[in-house]
């Protein structure tokens, strides 16, 4: 008895449930209105089979339970009953499955007039390609990528004008079909976006597609839907979806695989003169300055430093109210008028000598710490000398105090809340795996031992042996 | 064709094969360690299958604590939580649930209800499971090595499985794969016993079409694992060259972590079709035993014969041939020509058609039944509750257009542990509370054991209805954590703990079935050799537990199909299948039917 009651209210809570839970699709904003149209046929059709069966198995339970006069019928086979069900349900089956594969047939061809935009996936960051004024992608190869070639354009006229955006944002014209062209750096990834229902794998090696026009303005999150890793939880992105006029605009200022090409890399001489400015907090030799609050600087790449100058000067970090030193740092940075500017100071600084630090904390257990670091391993690197491809900067050889109070503040959101600063919205998701404070002093701890610059000899080395 | 009661043919047909010759141990170790006797075998199957089950088991509760209840365990960082899924999942399919229900319920009852004296081969048969074994040592191990155990999900694709930002690519992977081709091999030389067994040791009588459906479905499994497991070793045996040797079966020219691999030309795709060509066909092989032992449960327990044996014969078989062309419905979204879809979703939801069947004839099992609500019957109707759902969330992924938004969200999680965990998982129940009194010859404790039905078929359902919901709110799976994602509500962050404490109590309400388990095997009420009246052989056996050799002097003879309950006419509410024709009472006390 207790038994046909459960079924009966499992069976009916299950479909009340379905009605007043408050999750279900996420708003729509794409053309694949027939997607969630097939969904409702399904949840109708399957929801009432559900019921019938259920409540049916609730009457037998009840009708037939166990009495000592009564015989069970002795019923070996009812041929009609038989094929009355057969039938009943391969009809039901068709009439999911017709719909179903209607819908797949505009799935899987994409309009004429659908224009193109190519994303590359990696461990763990979105990249994106326009086809230029042309319309058509330049070649492209897993081969031919490296630090200057991000996209692993393969020298082709074709691939010249291609408008290449490497920061995870990407602005898409509203009611303009689009065809998102996948490929990976890596391993498999797949990008989705709830929004717009649509979604595909991308796998190294070889291309794939989908297809949609998105309807409604607006902002949308890029997810990962294919696990690629141990980041794969942080690996966001975000697309804009705006007015045809505003989407021109933005896709003028974006560069060309041309002109990135001919951009000039930075000049240490022009760089040391625009250092001086900063050398009054962070030392003339980049050395750092505990008592100013001011980070050790020599060792640290270009590319990274190029980039936190264009955060602190567009304003992406240094503005949380609690970002005390990060609000210092704002108008110095402000004062280098240009790209140009950022990348001579940047190039200036790498060429600082580099000079072991001693660990000025004391309250981690690198032990411990040596544990949690596994997590930061896999984009800062094994020994924490920094991987371009993954934007994880160098950590060996950085301040213990300076470390602690950056780790302190993604972990509270005071740094890389910014929606312009993707890579600081990552970390603010990987340093939750650092619990509490004990943990922050435990892997900063475990970073002061990891080699600093004879480290960078070790590597080299080793480095060296594997060619 | 079956031959129902009355109408059996009145002689039996000379049994296949001639009464073996079985070796009888001495010794202690002899009898209980290096036993020949598919019994013994079985037990220890189960135990083994069911010690690293209870492993699966805390890796799941690890993962629930993370998702419930975020960045509060210091101890689950990113890469161990991936490394519980994947230990969990690969651990829960193949070493749990295919081991207990081919190699423990296989060994035990194939030789049992066939009326042999033991399996074919009782030697290869032992092998079998000290490969198993091993198989289970060293995949603990991948926990101990540097690096820890693999974390590349069950599914172990590549390249992730093998490329650098996941964890437990040095030993961990290695020692995967080392496992999964000695259970491979071990698995090899028990199914192959199982098939020869079923086919060429029946005793007189026992045609195929009387067999018992647990039987069936065992048998139609360990065929189908026959074919598949070739195909999943044969892939890791290639990315095993991958990784070692250099070769690029399934690497292409990438990047790992910015450097290139030097790999070239391989395709991650032909890893998913040959995992996949296994992998389907695996979900059936732990579905179809599962759908048998069921079926035999439902009968006994509500006296009635199974409705519609024939076409439940026939839906087996078809499943079992429809399964191994259905595989790329997993692969909807994963980059391969997507035309594929067409054939793969008809041939999907070709299949539905068959196992509603099955749904529909154990319901018309029940129906005009005389039910005793016994623990195994309360779990037999669980599992129906439970499958009915699961099969039906399966209708939304196998349709292609339908899957599109919603592989690799929670959909999927919720769908695929209703249908495969859950559901046969309350089959394994059933079946030990229904066997135990055999294996035992003591009841196990009725109360205790309803306290664990109703907690755990409540307590699952709570876990993993809500997950559908979670899907269609689009929230992806196997993510260590949701942090800020725009379009996930909070709520669902409330869901996540309430899941959680669900999964605790049902975790926890397990240790009542273990105390169940050995208390009754100390102090349970003595069964008899029939406590349920079943008709079936194993039941007919002359000692309880049955000893080494099952029957006594003679092998019986059967006369009838497995499904003679409440057969009109006749005094008994069940006719044993080797009971004689002659020897059926009339039942002169039950008022005739036409005066």
């Amino acid at each position: 008895m207790a038994i046909a009651i459960a079924v009966i209210v499992l069976a009916v809570g299950s479909v009340l449930f379905f009605f007043f839970s408050p999750w279900y699709l996420t708003p729509l904003a794409s053309n694949w209105g027939a997607i969630d149209d097939t969904i409702q046929i399904t949840l109708w059709v399957t929801g009432a089979v559900f019921l019938a069966v259920n409540l049916f198995l609730a009457y037998v339970i009840v009708r037939y339970r166990f009495n000592k006069r009564r015989r069970s019928q002795y019923d070996p086979e009812n041929k009609s009953l038989e094929i009355w069900l057969t039938g009943l349900t391969t009809l039901g089956i068709a009439g999911l499955l017709a719909p179903g594969l209607v819908v797949w047939a505009s799935f899987v061809a994409p309009p004429e007039d659908a224009h193109q935009v190519e994303v590359v996936g990696q461990q763990w960051h979105w990249s994106f390609r326009f086809p230029g004024e042309d319309g058509r992608f330049g070649s492209a190869h897993n081969r031919f990528i490296d630090e200057r070639n991000p996209f692993g354009l393969i020298d082709d006229p074709v691939g010249q004008d291609d408008i290449l955006i490497t920061a995870p944002h990407l602005l898409l014209p509203v009611d303009r079909p689009v065809k998102m062209v996948l490929r990976s750096k890596d391993v498999l990834h797949n990008v989705k976006v709830a929004n717009f229902r649509a979604k595909m794998d991308m796998v190294p090696g070889q291309t794939s597609y989908f297809w949609f026009t998105p309807t409604e303005l607006g902002e949308y999150e890029i997810v990962c839907a294919q696990l690629c890793g141990i980041a794969h939880f942080a690996m966001r992105g975000r697309i804009e979806v705006v007015e045809q006029q505003t989407f021109d605009a933005w896709l003028a200022e974006q560069p060309t695989y041309a002109e990135l090409a001919e951009r000039a890399p930075g000049s240490p001489e022009a760089g040391e003169a625009r250092y001086t400015s900063c050398a009054a907090c962070h030392g003339a030799e980049g050395q750092g300055n505990q008592a100013l609050n001011a980070p050790k600087l020599a060792g640290l790449d270009a590319w990274y430093l190029e980039r936190q100058l264009e955060l602190f000067r567009s304003g992406a970090r240094g503005t949380h109210e609690e970002d005390i030193y990060g609000i210092q740092m704002r108008p110095f940075a402000s004062m280098l008028p240009d790209r140009q500017a950022i990348a001579d100071v940047a190039a200036y600084i790498e060429t600082l000598p580099e000079r072991p630090l001693q660990a000025s904390l004391d309250a981690g257990d690198p032990e411990r710490g040596a544990r949690r670091y596994r997590t930061c391993a896999n984009c800062h690197g094994q020994q924490g000398q920094g991987i371009r491809a993954t934007n994880g900067p160098r950590l060996a050889g950085m301040p213990d105090w300076y470390l602690e109070r950056q780790l302190q503040n993604f972990r509270q959101g005071i740094r890389g809340r910014h929606r312009e600063d993707p890579y600081g919205n990552q970390m603010i998701e990987m340093a939750q795996v650092l619990v509490d404070e004990q943990a922050v002093s435990d892997v900063v701890a475990y970073i002061m031992t990891l080699p600093q610059p004879g480290g960078e000899m070790a590597a080299v080395t080793s480095a060296a042996r594997e060619e | 064709m079956a031959d129902h009661g009355q109408h059996s043919v009145p002689h039996a047909p000379a049994g296949e094969f001639d009464d073996m010759e079985l070796v009888h141990p001495k010794t202690f170790l002899g009898k209980y360690v290096w036993s020949q006797d598919a019994k013994v075998i079985a037990i220890q199957y189960g135990v083994t299958a069911i010690a690293i089950g209870l492993v699966a088991l805390v890796l799941s509760i690890l993962m629930r604590l993370q998702l419930g209840f975020p960045n509060t365990f210091a101890l689950i960082d990113p890469a161990s939580y991936l490394q519980y899924v994947t230990m969990h999942g690969m651990i829960m399919v193949v070493y749990l649930l295919t081991a207990l229900f081919l190699g423990a319920f296989g060994n035990y009852l194939i030789p049992l209800m066939c009326g042999a004296r033991d399996m074919a081969f009782p030697y290869l048969n032992m092998l079998s499971y000290w490969f198993y074994l091993a198989a289970v040592l060293i995949l603990m191990a991948s926990f101990f090595v540097p690096g820890g155990a693999t974390g590349a999900g069950w599914t172990l694709y590549p390249p992730q499985a093998i490329s650098p930002g996941t964890p437990g690519i040095d030993g961990g992977i290695l020692l995967m794969f080392a496992s999964l081709s000695v259970f491979i091999a071990g698995f090899t030389m028990g199914g192959l016993n199982y098939v020869v067994t079923v086919l060429q040791a029946r005793t007189r009588g026992m045609t195929l079409m009387r067999l018992p459906l647990t039987i069936w479905g065992i048998f139609m499994a360990t065929v189908m694992a026959l074919l598949a497991f070739p195909a999943l070793l044969v892939a890791i045996l290639m990315m095993l060259c991958d990784m070692l040797l250099g070769t690029s079966f399934f690497m292409p020219e990438m990047l790992n972590l910015g450097e290139q691999s030097g790999h070239e030309g391989g395709s991650p795709l032909l890893y998913q079709h040959l995992f996949w060509f296994f992998g389907h066909p695996e979900v059936y092989i732990v579905a179809l035993p599962a759908f048998g032992i069921v079926s035999d449960i439902l009968a006994t327990h509500a006296r009635k014969n199974i409705f519609g044996y024939r076409m439940m014969v026939w839906a087996i078989i078809i499943i079992g041939v429809l399964s191994f062309v259905v595989w790329a419905h997993h692969m909807f979204v994963s980059g391969m020509n997507p035309y594929f879809g067409f054939l793969f979703a008809t041939t999907t939801l070709i299949i539905a058609v068959p196992t509603a069947i099955k749904v529909y004839n154990w319901v018309l099992t029940l129906w005009r039944g005389n039910i005793r609500m016994t623990v195994p019957m309360l779990f037999a109707i669980g599992f129906i509750f439970t499958f009915v759902n699961g099969g039906l969330s399966g209708l939304f992924l196998g349709n292609v257009t339908v899957d599109v938004p919603l592989a690799d969200t929670y959909f999927v999680v919720g769908h695929f542990h209703m249908v495969m965990a859950v559901a046969p998982v309350l089959v394994v129940f059933g079946a030990i509370y229904h066997w135990y009194p055999k294996i035992t010859g003591r009841m196990m404790d009725d109360t205790l054991g309803k306290v664990h039905f109703w907690v755990t078929f409540l307590g699952t359902y709570a876990i993993f209805y809500p997950m559908h919901f979670m899907g269609f709110a689009g929230v992806p799976r196997r993510y260590y954590g949701y942090g800020e994602t725009a379009y996930i509500p909070d709520s669902i962050q409330t869901l996540n703990a309430f899941m959680s404490v669900a999964a605790i109590i049902v975790a926890l309400v397990q240790l009542v079935f273990f105390y169940n388990l050995v208390r009754s095997y100390f102090h349970g009420r003595q069964a008899g050799p029939n406590p349920w009246q079943a008709t079936t052989l194993e039941w007919q056996t002359e000692h309880t537990p049955p000893r080494h050799g099952n029957f006594g002097a003679e092998l019986p003879v059967v006369y009838r199909w497995a499904y003679d309950y409440s057969v009109p006419g006749a005094k008994q509410d069940f006719l044993p299948q080797n009971m004689p024709p002659e020897a059926v009472e009339a039942d002169d006390a039950a008022p005739r039917r036409s005066p």
